[in-house]
């Protein structure tokens, strides 16, 4: 199966961007856009579709069995995982770039320290030792899944880099800590979760099918804004009531 | 004060920077990809202890027994005695950070992993090590907000900073920037095995490129057990690499057979009827490649887990079912998987004492990149553990070696300011030459070959750190004339217990040198 990768390239983050394409002809019936890059890369010289030399295509990737969230970028206009995007189902002409929003480093990488700030900003951590009740081991398992790979970030309406609003990136490590903490710490969280994370989403849930790893997003994002809103509401309510 | 550098920042690595903060030590994590693209978060099946929650009268003892055993006696016994002691506590830490282990009555639940008599092993259906990982990195950034760890993302390796016989830091390369930073304090290496010298040929991560450990061993330090590479029984093959099957499929009832005369032959239940499909792995990889051969046998062996219930599926190997469907477009709960061996774990490494002290004083080693704990063979369950139990100790003992902070003054010998690194076409064809001379089998006339190939190849496009490390893995699996653990010699098929020693290299002088316990003056 040939296949024309087209690919929007950009040798550093002070040069311009250009599109470069390439043939690939895969030999195995599951070849993935990392299966294509990887062979790219390997050629002892790479030429492109015009057969001018090439540097060799700078991506990220690590497991290349869709656990680690490293390759994420913009495939047929999508975000995705390279690694996890079977060529069979994409077409004769295959379009990639980097997320677009995140600050381009090269090609196809991004540099994507923005999700990890937002972590560090809302204070994602455990205050004390703590252990997940047998009930809880469901949330938890899904809520830790998360890849932080960028792809939910990429196409919700909602997001931008430096912005206040954190994401479902944000919000399941959250998620995670939510239900397993107690006390100021949790209310701490509680609190930077609605201004992070609640408010500032449009309920668009652009991000629930995008998930490479299959999370459910919607089911988790209830859960924890009801504790962090609907919970506390009713909380405030009685308080009211007792008054 | 000094601050301690580690690279790696995978499961050893943020364990050692979590201990080292919590210490109130400074750190700086390095490493090339986020914590998120490590390696460990690929680990499955789960974690050993001996918490003994099964009813089965377990204890670290037996955890001891049997890991020394499962390493065919080649392992450390102090640091494996440290070890299989730790682990409870290890397991009751990782448990406390919010780690969803599978739970039953409020309880862990434990289950059967291979070269073990007990159910030891603590998991997380069958994602446990992306569930420890996202548990280590919340707890890692407590600290990196309170200012004791610092990272450093996105660095790539390039080489020790040493004077005579001490580190003094390294030196790395900010990938994106292109920016060269020399890190002055001692060092934690928690790089992991070498896998990128068998590019596509294994089931770990393609970002590890080898070429921290092919550096480390260029600039002097003593490496131990280079021929020990574990072929896991049940791995199978999709385009970029191999793709691991847990041995959890195993230890939950799935079953190897082959068609031996056109019936299934369970060759693992006649040939081993005490642990079954649960034998070590060296034992269970090695069968399969003989059964093969066998001359009425016929394709593949196949992994049958048909027999698991609904409920193992949906609690216990969820990820599992979802992938092999993915990949291979079968449901393993509705026919057999064709499985085969794969190389999935170095138990050789940089060879440390039981404090992960290295041959150079002032670096320290953690996690796969060692070879103190498994031996000639590791059981299913202890990487988990002996990343971070050995992360963990290795800090500990640095704490305890006192500030030993030399200034680095721009002094240094690691010269390079970019990887001394051959083309991607060059790394496949060294990957290639390792494959043939170190199979399952290997033979003196095999390696031969291999190093002959590798003159050729070093002749034609030159020396490079990854050719000398490969060299010495050859070396080390010629020098061991006998057969322990995964080092299989058909030429010498009995194992010598004048050699229960580990093998030892190093580089000096531009000679590489390789002995059997006789250590280097």
């Amino acid at each position: 199966m040939k296949t024309e990768l087209r690919i929007l390239r950009r040798r550093s983050r002070e040069e311009e961007p250009f599109w470069q394409s390439f043939i690939y002809e895969a030999e195995d019936a599951n070849a993935a856009v990392s299966t294509a890059l990887n062979a790219l890369n390997s050629r002892e010289e790479l030429t492109d579709t015009e057969g001018r030399r090439a540097d060799p295509i700078r991506w990220e990737c690590s497991c290349l069995q869709k656990k680690c969230g490293a390759c994420a970028m913009v495939i047929n206009g999508r975000p995705a995982l390279a690694c996890d995007s079977k060529l069979s189902g994409l077409g004769p002409v295959v379009t990639l770039g980097p997320l677009r929003k995140f600050p381009v480093i090269a090609d196809l990488i991004t540099d994507r320290s923005a999700m990890r700030e937002v972590l560090r900003e809302m204070k994602i951590f455990l205050r004390a030792q703590t252990e997940v009740s047998e009930s809880m081991t469901d949330i938890a398992y899904e809520a830790s899944g998360c890849l932080q790979c960028g792809c939910c970030l990429e196409i919700c309406p909602n997001f931008c880099t430096g912005g206040k609003f954190g994401g479902m990136a944000a919000a399941l490590p959250a998620g995670r800590l939510i239900e397993e903490m107690d006390g100021e710490g949790r209310e701490e969280l509680l609190k930077e979760y609605r201004k992070r994370v609640y408010e500032g989403c449009g309920k668009s849930l652009a991000c629930r099918d995008i998930c490479p790893a299959g999370l459910d997003v919607e089911k988790l994002m209830v859960n924890s804004n009801a504790a962090a809103v609907w919970k506390a509401l009713d909380f405030l309510r009685k308080k009211r009531h007792e008054v | 004060m000094e601050e301690i550098n580690i690279l790696g920042a995978g499961l050893a690595g943020l364990s050692a920077a979590i201990t080292l903060a919590q210490g109130g030590q400074k750190c700086r994590l390095i490493s090339a990809q986020s914590s998120e693209r490590a390696q460990s978060v690929m680990a499955e099946g789960g974690i050993n202890a001996a918490l003994d929650l099964m009813g089965e009268g377990d204890s670290p003892e037996l955890h001891f027994e049997d890991t020394m055993r499962g390493g065919a006696y080649l392992a450390d016994e102090e640091a494996v005695r440290r070890l299989t002691f730790g682990a409870p506590d290890t397991v009751r830490w990782l448990a406390g950070l919010g780690v969803p282990f599978n739970m039953k009555d409020g309880r862990l639940v434990q289950r059967s992993f291979g070269g073990q008599k007990k159910k030891r092993t603590a998991y997380a259906r069958s994602s446990t090590g992306k569930m420890i990982m996202s548990a280590l990195i919340d707890e890692c950034r407590k600290y990196e907000c309170s200012g004791l760890v610092k990272r450093f993302d996105h660095h790539g390796f390039l080489g020790l900073n040493v004077r005579e016989d001490s580190c003094l830091g390294l030196r790395a390369r900010d990938i994106y920037s292109g920016e060269v930073m020399d890190f002055s304090g001692r060092v934690i290496m928690c790089c992991g095995g070498p896998a990128g010298l068998f590019p596509g040929l294994t089931t770990g991560t393609a970002a590890n490129s080898g070429y921290a450990a092919a550096r480390l061993f260029e600039q002097g330090v003593v490496f131990g057990n280079l021929e020990m590479l574990q072929y896991h029984p049940t791995t199978v093959a999709i385009p970029d690499k191999r793709c691991l099957v847990t041995e959890a499929a195993r230890g939950e009832g799935g079953r190897l057979f082959i068609m031996r005369n056109g019936k299934r032959w369970y060759f693992m239940e006649e040939k081993y009827p005490e642990l079954k499909n649960l034998m070590p792995r060296d034992v269970v990889a090695r069968e399969m490649y003989f059964v093969r051969k066998e001359p009425d046998s016929s394709g593949e062996v196949m992994l049958d887990m048909t027999g698991l219930d609904g409920l193992v599926w949906r609690s216990r190997l969820p990820d599992l079912r979802a992938e092999l469907i993915h990949y291979l477009g079968i449901d393993p709960a509705k026919e057999p998987v064709p499985v085969r061996e794969g190389i999935h774990y170095f138990m050789g490494g940089i060879y440390t004492d039981i404090a992960h002290r290295t041959s150079l004083r002032g670096l320290y080693a953690a996690g796969e990149c060692t070879c103190q704990y498994h031996g000639a063979n590791r059981l299913g369950g202890n990487s988990m553990l002996g990343a971070v139990f050995g992360g963990r100790t290795a800090a500990e003992d640095i704490l305890c070696d006192g500030d030993q902070a030399a200034d680095f003054n721009g002094e240094r010998d690691s010269g390079s300011v970019t990887e001394n690194e051959p083309s991607d076409a060059v790394k496949l064809e060294l990957g290639e030459i390792l494959y043939s001379g170190l199979g399952i089998v290997r033979s003196a006339e095999g390696l031969c070959n291999a190093l002959d190939r590798l003159d050729e190849l070093e002749e034609r496009r030159g020396t490079f750190p990854r050719t000398r490390l490969a060299r010495a893995m050859l070396l080390s699996a010629m020098e061991r004339k006998e057969s322990r653990g995964a080092h299989y010699r058909e030429d010498h098929p009995e194992r010598d217990e004048k050699l229960g020693r580990p093998t030892l290299s190093r580089y000096k002088n531009g000679v590489i040198e390789v002995s059997i316990g006789e250590g280097f003056e």
